[in-house]
């Protein structure tokens, strides 16, 4: 074969793998990417929705749970927990809300993102049902009770007795293609 | 005229590597600080020991390796007559140095390790403390105590543009400090408003990031009554260095005091709400709020920077109706760095700050903002 | 061309085509020189702003937004256009000279690696004239200060780094490419100088890191312009995400900045000591364990962003390895120079000063490692002083030690030792003046990146200060000992130029001829 020759089928080559290379990265990675992060759990970042299965309660230990709301930059909604704070049974399924008012003129659509103190018990701590699955449109002047249910998983190590559970709500309303679609 | 450089040369450097140990001595000057504080807390000292056993190991090793290769200089050199032996390689010689470091670093993770495990040692905490670093100031709440309230550095712009001489707090001094109880187990939860930031306090050994989004921790627990001042320590835009950290740690029952008194102030605040303001007292506190809250974008004289923050001076905005004067400052310009100042302004330092546009540097628009129009609008939306 | 590259005798148009065109790699070696020079110039020209703004307390010339577009700049400027470039062209002189080649094996893309150079920095300059100023976030660049909060130009920005980090890939390929199939007969692995070493493992790093680098801006990029997340925690991404990517690629990054150092101060000592480089083999072994290992270490500059204990602790302790294989190192070097019949000229004065304060540095950097201590030094003037021991008392002094050694061979004149011996003692007393208060200054409690300061900081600042305008000033006579040199040095005509020099290097003829090595030579 020719020089010439061979170096078109190098080349030929090398851009079907180039390709290859930038489907894989489209279209293979995002999914694995979210599998890492399930499975990893990071930054007390507490996982997403959780099955309860078998849920034995323990009753011998008590932890205490508090809770804490913060608003990131440009984001004026009044966001509180209804509680402070709870005690609770590891294994427990229990049921809290925060609240949230729209104070603008405007419809508006917020994320809220999780972040659990200590982090390295992120993974014990699981919700059955969270506000923070979904994003939250409310129209302006609008409030709402948004619920969380938890369980603390009783294989929770031994000596954490104090977790403090913090959301922080962020306006995504330019995310979202059509904020209006998604109110009731 | 090479030995005399020589001399120098062995002079200089002995300075040199012998400055950190020298450090341990003159531990706290205060202009002339060389070393780390001891601080009030478990975890500063457990940073200040293991910190004073690297500088002694890696002076002892410095002073051993270079005053050897000293020694080489001055007996080796061609003009002492010295011929060039000519081994290298040794496998004794060279098995032992990476032997004999390689334990030293063993022995020292023991103390690295209980010092860190110290730092993070958060659990079981008696008070929980909110931090939000915000761009450029932070956000201290008492969580469960209903106790919320900004720390804004207090030095003026004419101090640090030279306009006045610097006082003896320059950039240590804020509006209202972090307050703690001695004895007590801090827990600090830090997140971030906008960018990251960065809170310490060096006498606590305490400095955690303050990432938008998520929380960090750090604890800290003294028994040493006193002021401690910390820095912000991540680059967080033009502010950085304009938003220090200032802790007041008080005997236990002044602390309850205060918290009595700062709990009774959010109470008796709604009752000045309603209070009608004069507009020579609204002026008087509207350039106080200008100056610390305000001017570092838009400048002392309103004039702004053009292209980058505008002018308040002769702006629509602020010839304009109030109401939409008012609404620039609760909800915030998106898109810009104007942010929204509800929650970090009160509604009289709101209403004051606004009324202070509207008729300085010859704006003279005349009228009077009072902290109840401020209510009005946030409460009317 | 049988009469010899172009001179300015030759007519400009001739003189600029050979230096646009050219594909000679001594030519583009001078060309990477001259680049990094002006570059180093550039990037000093924003330090002395720093340091007259920093010289007292308050903002006296700056404003503190101006005040973070310099300390951006400068770390820009310094690491990628002054420092990577320089040794980027030590390697494209001296390789091919070091092994017997005739040149680089990709001639071509050699000249293309260099030419973009110029063209990316210009745009990263251009930045500071743009509206809203240039990039304000520091060297580091961290999310969300970068992205959501960014000033207009940077995606230019981002567009420079791309430039720059495709010179460097390329570079790196052209530099393996070379040592892989081009050494003279007789040449194994093991035999080739320290030098040509050094700069093959780091040819690895920046191929392994670059495009880590360039994925990070990629993601910026895509975060500012196109509304994805990664590094905003509202669309479910983390900013913590980006200063993991990033300093996976900086920490290997600090090691490309000084491995080829630690080369050029192997070639140089053993020359002034007349004696051959001590444990050849292990400082090969110890080279590639400290660039394998810079791969595993990176959180340690993320100690304070709530990491996981057990992920802190492997981190501090990987770290505190890395102090062996360098340890080492400065042993070989010592043990070289004992019982060797040593002279010192500046290129040794140079190499000396690099071994201790290099070492000095690695001291500090041992301290940052230990995680609980690193609480209080972390994003303070201890980690700059740090830095700047290993960066400019290490590479800078490294680079400046290669161009007094080998600059005979490239022009063939000899420059005036009186005066590179003055150079090297007010660089070296600028440098202590302006850097070792800078620990001081860390300790005692004043942040990094900080554009003003309270008053209890203000003596060892204006300390700085000053030792930082000596230091400026000795580069100026290193531009000006460099300068006399090519116009007006004792011409040499030794090949060895220096007694106790070694090498395939110093065969050739002085100054180089244009083409060399065109028959390889034997090696024994």
């Amino acid at each position: 074969m020719t020089a010439a020759a061979s170096n078109r089928r190098l080349l030929i080559k090398l851009l079907l793998g180039a390709v290859v290379m930038f489907a894989f990265a489209i279209f293979v990675l995002p999914p694995l990417y979210n599998l890492f992060c399930e499975i990893t759990g990071l930054g007390g970042k507490t996982g997403g929705e959780y099955k309860a299965v078998d849920v034995r309660v323990d009753t011998s230990r008590e932890v205490s749970v508090r809770f804490v709301a913060s608003n990131n930059a440009y984001m004026p909604w009044e966001f509180r927990p209804t509680q402070d704070k709870v005690v609770v049974h590891p294994g427990e399924p229990t049921e809290i809300t925060y609240y949230a008012r729209n104070t603008t003129d405007r419809d508006m659509v917020s994320q809220a993102i999780p972040s659990l103190v200590p982090n390295i018990v992120a993974d014990y701590f699981h919700k059955t049902e969270c506000f923070c699955f979904e994003n939250q449109p409310l129209a302006a002047g609008e409030e709402v009770d948004m619920k969380l249910v938890f369980i603390i998983d009783p294989d929770l190590p031994e000596g954490v007795k104090n977790l403090t559970l913090s959301y922080t709500i962020f306006d995504i309303t330019d995310r979202v293609t059509n904020p209006v679609a998604q109110l009731q | 005229m090479l030995k005399r450089a020589k001399a120098l040369f062995l002079s200089l450097l002995s300075l040199v590597v012998s400055l950190p140990a020298m450090g341990a001595a003159v531990a706290e000057s205060s202009t002339r600080q060389l070393n780390m504080p001891q601080g009030v807390t478990e975890v500063s000292q457990a940073a200040y020991d293991i910190h004073m056993i690297m500088v002694w190991v890696c002076t002892v090793i410095g002073i051993g390796v270079f005053g050897f290769m000293f020694y080489v200089m001055y007996a080796h050199r061609k003009s002492r007559g010295a011929v060039a032996e000519n081994f290298h390689e040794n496998l004794v010689v060279e098995l032992l140095w990476t032997i004999v470091p390689t334990i030293i670093l063993i022995v020292m993770a023991f103390p690295a390790t209980t010092a860190l495990l110290k730092v993070y040692d958060t659990d079981n905490p008696d008070i929980e403390i909110k931090i939000t670093g915000y761009q450029w100031k932070w956000q201290y709440e008492y969580l469960g105590e209903g106790v919320k309230f900004m720390s804004e550095l207090n030095t003026s712009l004419d101090e640090v543009y030279g306009r006045e001489p610097k006082g003896e707090h320059y950039l240590r001094e804020v509006t209202e400090p972090l307050v703690l109880p001695v004895g007590k187990k801090i827990r600090f939860l830090v997140t971030g408003n906008d960018v990251i930031h960065s809170w310490w306090v060096p006498d606590f050994g305490v400095k955690r990031d303050a990432v938008p989004g998520l929380f960090t921790s750090g604890w800290a627990k003294t028994d040493e009554p006193g002021i401690y001042v910390g820095e912000c320590t991540e680059l967080c835009g033009l502010g950085h260095a304009f938003m220090p950290v200032v802790v007041e740690v008080k005997e236990e029952a002044e602390y309850n005091e205060w918290l009595a008194g700062k709990k009774a102030e959010a109470a008796e605040y709604a009752s000045t709400i309603g209070k009608q303001w004069s507009a020579e007292e609204l002026m008087v506190r509207g350039e106080e709020v200008y100056e610390r809250s305000c001017a570092a974008c838009h400048q002392s004289n309103g004039e702004g920077i053009p292209g980058v923050f505008p002018a308040l001076k002769d702006s629509p905005i602020a010839l304009g109706p109030m109401v939409g004067h008012i609404a620039v400052l609760i909800d915030g310009v998106a898109g810009t760095s104007m942010q929204s100042f509800a929650d970090q302004l009160s509604e009289v330092d709101i209403a004051a700050v606004v009324h202070y546009e509207r008729n300085a540097w010859d704006n003279n628009v005349g009228d009077v903002t009072q902290p109840l129009d401020v209510l009005n609008y946030k409460q009317s939306k | 061309m049988a009469h010899g590259p172009a001179t300015l005798a030759d007519g400009w148009k001739a003189y600029i085509s050979r230096w646009v065109f050219t594909t000679n790699h001594k030519d583009i070696g001078t060309l990477y020189l001259w680049f990094s020079f002006a570059m180093f110039i550039l990037g000093g020209a924003f330090a002395m702003i720093i340091r007259a703004e920093l010289f007292q307390p308050g903002m006296q010339l700056i404003k503190p937004e101006f005040f973070n577009q310099m300390t951006t700049m400068h770390g820009l400027v310094m690491v990628f256009g002054a420092i990577m470039p320089a040794f980027v062209g030590l390697a494209n002189w001296m390789i091919p000279l070091m092994i017997g080649a005739p040149d680089m094996a990709l001639p071509r893309m050699n000249n293309l690696s260099f030419w973009i150079l110029p063209f990316a920095f210009a745009i990263l300059t251009s930045t500071l004239f743009m509206e809203g100023g240039g990039p304000n976030f520091g060297w580091t660049f961290y999310a969300p200060l970068s992205t959501t909060y960014a000033p207009e130009s940077v995606n230019f920005f981002i567009f420079a780094i791309h430039i720059m980090g495709a010179s460097s890939i390329m570079g790196s390929i052209n530099i393996i490419a070379t040592v892989m199939n081009m050494r003279a007969p007789g040449m194994t692995y093991m035999k080739m100088p320290l030098f040509v070493w050094t700069w093959v493992i780091t040819a690895f790093l920046l191929v392994a890191v670059m495009p880590v680098l360039a994925g990070a801006v990629t993601m910026m990029l895509m975060d500012i312009n196109f509304g994805t997340s990664f590094f905003n925690a509202a669309g479910g991404g983390d900013p913590v995400l980006f200063q993991h990517v990033f300093w996976f690629f900086g920490h290997p990054e600090v090691y490309i900045i000084i491995l080829p150092a630690f080369g050029v101060v192997s070639q140089i000592i053993p020359t002034f000591s007349r004696k051959p480089l001590f444990g050849y083999s292990s400082m090969v072994y110890a080279t590639a364990a400290i660039a394998f290992l810079s791969f595993v270490v990176w959180a340690h500059h993320m100690f304070t962003v709530g990491m996981p204990i057990a992920g802190e602790l492997y981190f501090m302790y990987a770290t505190m390895l890395i102090a062996v294989p360098t340890g080492v190192k400065v042993f070989n070097w010592i043990t070289t120079m004992y019982k060797g019949s040593l002279t010192f000229e500046t290129p040794m004065l140079f190499s000396i000063a690099f071994v201790i304060l290099f070492t000095f540095g690695g001291f500090t950097g041992l301290m940052l490692s230990i995680a609980a201590a690193d609480m209080q030094y972390h994003d303070t003037y201890f980690v700059v002083a740090h830095f700047h021991y290993v960066m400019v008392a290490g590479a800078v002094f490294s680079g400046t030690a290669a161009i007094y050694y080998w600059l005979p061979k490239w022009c063939g004149k000899m420059y005036n030792e009186t005066m590179g011996q003055v150079q090297f003692w007010v660089a070296f007393i600028g440098f202590n003046i302006a850097f070792m208060p800078q620990h001081f200054l860390g300790l005692a409690g004043m942040p990094r990146r900080y554009a003003d300061y309270g008053l209890q900081f203000a003596d060892w600042n204006m300390v700085s200060s000053i030792g930082a305008f000596i230091y400026g000033g000795a580069q100026i006579m290193l531009l000006i000992n460099v300068i006399l040199t090519i116009r007006n040095g004792k011409p040499v005509a030794d090949e060895k130029v220096w007694e106790g020099a070694e090498g395939l290097e110093w065969t050739v003829a002085t100054p180089a001829p244009y083409h060399t090595f065109e028959k390889p030579p034997e090696v024994k």
